[in-house]
């Protein structure tokens, strides 16, 4: 369980009207639970998402977590060339005594976490040769391994390639179906409609709308976060099955504001 | 350390293609952790044997095991004399300084995320140096020489740590800072006491205690030594592995569950108690602890469960080494101090330029 409650944070909170990169956001995760935020750049969403993972003070409100909460950032590099295995092995930090090192428990978690975002031949590289996309791989596998009950991820499909997007998005869900209360940002209306239950709208300053994904991501809403034409796609895959919605923008032409 | 049978096994049940060649291979740190113990022993016996006075080396295993064991007398008092009253305690302090510098640097670099920081950095061993010279031109005794240099030491930790620590919590940079700026202060009065010692007493033998040497260990050093080096070491070894999650910075630390300033405290305190027993003892050494932890990186990876115990002995042989030679190279002695800049400035300017993408993306 995750809550975080008039949540709200600006670099100038004293001035009238203080410039509030967010304000009064309000939201209460269950387990198993996926909200995707959407925004477009320098809207707060990965301030609004270092809030709730603790790493950053909220100018307002406050967060309520039932436990660990794993942090996966955008992108990330390390002084050190530690392997894939030991980056894994460090979430199971929390988890261990202070004098101890990790054991063979430890190893069957890591291995098993990397294993499971479909990695485990790269569990001796060297973290900083991967790509970004292995990266970003290694360190949701890290959050794994970690086995905290609520996850924070921003961006997790940013540098990954298409079928790996894919992948991240049925584990994320599958992670969440286990009992998992996820947040993560995107900039995909497809990757929150795919396996989003709420979606989270940042407008820019006070108007940020909450609410079921399905009902929130429209083409018209969708358009006037981003500033762009957007238009819905409703595709009949499989005969029998449920139609699919998909919002398609077009890059040629910016909405008149 | 965990058996790679089981790690592989591991491999096999969830990853869907074998394991690739892996860069640091498990076979060479299993290698460098069996095969350090046996050179440091050899180091140590080579280095007993060698001297103006040579013992052959298998005469320097039975006097050392006659000590324990009833052996049959096969060696001369002379010989018995020069391994176990000169030569021994001096190559246990080497080991000892040796040993503990590295694994101060190892602990240092982690901490600071910083490959380039050594003990010197935190100005400890500035505080050192100040409280001992200080007691030399008192005209004190040794034990008044190993308490200041304590007692300074620490209180060169004290000022790193409320200089950079004036509101929340101190970036790593900012400790950085502030120990290069205590070290330039007692720096400077060590400069003062040696302007004002008699040159032709107290003054050679600060700055012969300065380069750094060996030359005077004792028995009795050797114990005043061990308490602080082995107690920091056995902190900072245990804590080896969370130095792995704190060497990634302290938001990553964070979101781990690790407390980042707690644990790097705790180091520092560790890492200061270790070179101010050094210091106290040897004077100050420096470059052991840049250039061990550098070359025991290359050998196994910057994994700390085994980079901390193979700086470890790694760092025992090569002050032994470098020590066995500085008092049989010349007529007089050079000092170690002289020898170690002089041997690892070259080398670390080399690791530098051959290992900067490996050994950290800094990019």
């Amino acid at each position: 369980m995750l809550e975080f409650d008039g949540l709200g944070f600006s670099h100038d909170p004293g001035q009238d009207p203080g410039r509030w990169l967010f304000r009064d956001v309000s939201h209460k995760l269950a387990p198993g639970e996926v909200l995707t935020v959407l925004g477009p750049n320098g809207r707060g969403k990965t301030t609004l998402l270092r809030c709730v993972a603790g790493l950053t003070t909220p100018t307002e409100g406050r967060v309520r977590a039932d436990g660990a909460v794993g942090f996966v950032p955008q992108s990330h590099h390390t002084t050190f060339a530690y392997t894939a295995l030991d980056m894994v092995l460090m979430g199971r930090v929390r988890h261990l005594r202070a004098l101890a090192t990790p054991g063979r428990r430890d190893h069957e978690l890591a291995y098993g976490a990397l294993g499971r975002v479909g990695i485990g031949h790269l569990a001796d590289r060297d973290y900083p040769t991967l790509s970004g996309g292995e990266r970003q791989l290694v360190l949701i596998a890290r959050a794994i391994a970690a086995q905290g009950p609520v996850l924070v991820l921003d961006e997790p499909a940013s540098a990954l390639d298409l079928r790996n997007q894919g992948r991240v998005l049925d584990l994320l869900r599958g992670l969440a179906d286990e009992g998992l209360a996820i947040v993560l940002t995107t900039h995909h209306p497809d990757h929150a409609m795919e396996i989003a239950d709420t979606a989270m709208l940042m407008f820019g300053g006070t108007d940020v709308r909450i609410g079921p994904a399905d009902e929130l991501l429209t083409d018209s809403a969708v358009g006037a976060l981003y500033g762009v034409r957007a238009h819905t796609l409703v595709l009949n895959e499989d005969p029998g099955g449920a139609p699919r919605r998909v919002i398609v923008t077009r890059y040629d032409q910016e909405l008149p504001s | 350390m965990t058996t790679s049978a089981a790690e592989r096994t591991g491999a096999r049940d969830h990853g869907p293609e074998p394991a690739a060649a892996p860069a640091f291979g498990r076979r060479r740190q299993r290698s460098a952790l069996i095969g350090l113990p046996v050179a440091v022993l050899l180091t140590g016996v080579i280095a007993l044997g060698v001297g103006r006075y040579t013992v052959g080396f298998d005469d320097v295993v039975r006097i050392l095991l006659g000590q324990v064991l009833p052996i049959e007398r096969t060696w001369s008092d002379t010989e018995e004399a020069a391994v176990l009253q000169v030569r021994l305690p001096r190559v246990l302090l080497a080991m000892l300084v040796g040993a503990g510098l590295a694994v101060c640097g190892a602990a240092l670099q982690a901490v600071f995320g910083n490959p380039i920081v050594s003990p010197q950095i935190l100005g400890v061993s500035s505080g050192a140096s100040f409280g001992g010279a200080l007691a030399i031109v008192l005209g004190l005794g040794s034990t008044a020489l190993v308490l200041g240099s304590f007692g300074f030491g620490l209180l060169a930790l004290v000022a790193v740590f409320a200089t950079s620590r004036v509101r929340g919590p101190a970036p790593p940079l900012t400790i950085v800072l502030a120990g290069i700026v205590v070290g330039a202060f007692f720096s400077a009065l060590v400069s003062l006491l040696t302007y004002l010692a008699d040159p032709y007493g107290e003054l050679q033998s600060i700055v012969f205690w300065l380069l750094g040497s060996l030359a005077t260990a004792t028995y009795g050093k050797v114990a005043v030594a061990a308490v602080p080096v082995l107690l920091g070491g056995a902190l900072i070894y245990a804590l080896r592995w969370r130095i792995n999650v704190l060497s990634l910075g302290d938001e990553d630390a964070m979101t781990l569950g690790l407390r980042p300033r707690r644990l790097r405290w705790l180091l520092l305190t560790a890492v200061a108690a270790v070179v101010a027993g050094a210091v106290a003892v040897s004077g100050v050494i420096g470059w052991v602890g840049l250039v061990v932890p550098h070359l025991a990186r290359l050998w196994v990876g910057p994994d700390h469960r085994v980079l901390i115990p193979v700086s470890l002995g790694l760092g025992a042989a090569y002050l032994t080494v470098i020590d066995t030679v500085t008092r049989n190279l010349g007529v007089a002695e050079i000092p170690l101090g002289v020898l170690t800049a002089l041997v690892g400035a070259p080398v670390f300017l080399l690791l530098l330029h051959r290992s900067r993408r490996r050994m950290w993306s800094d990019a």
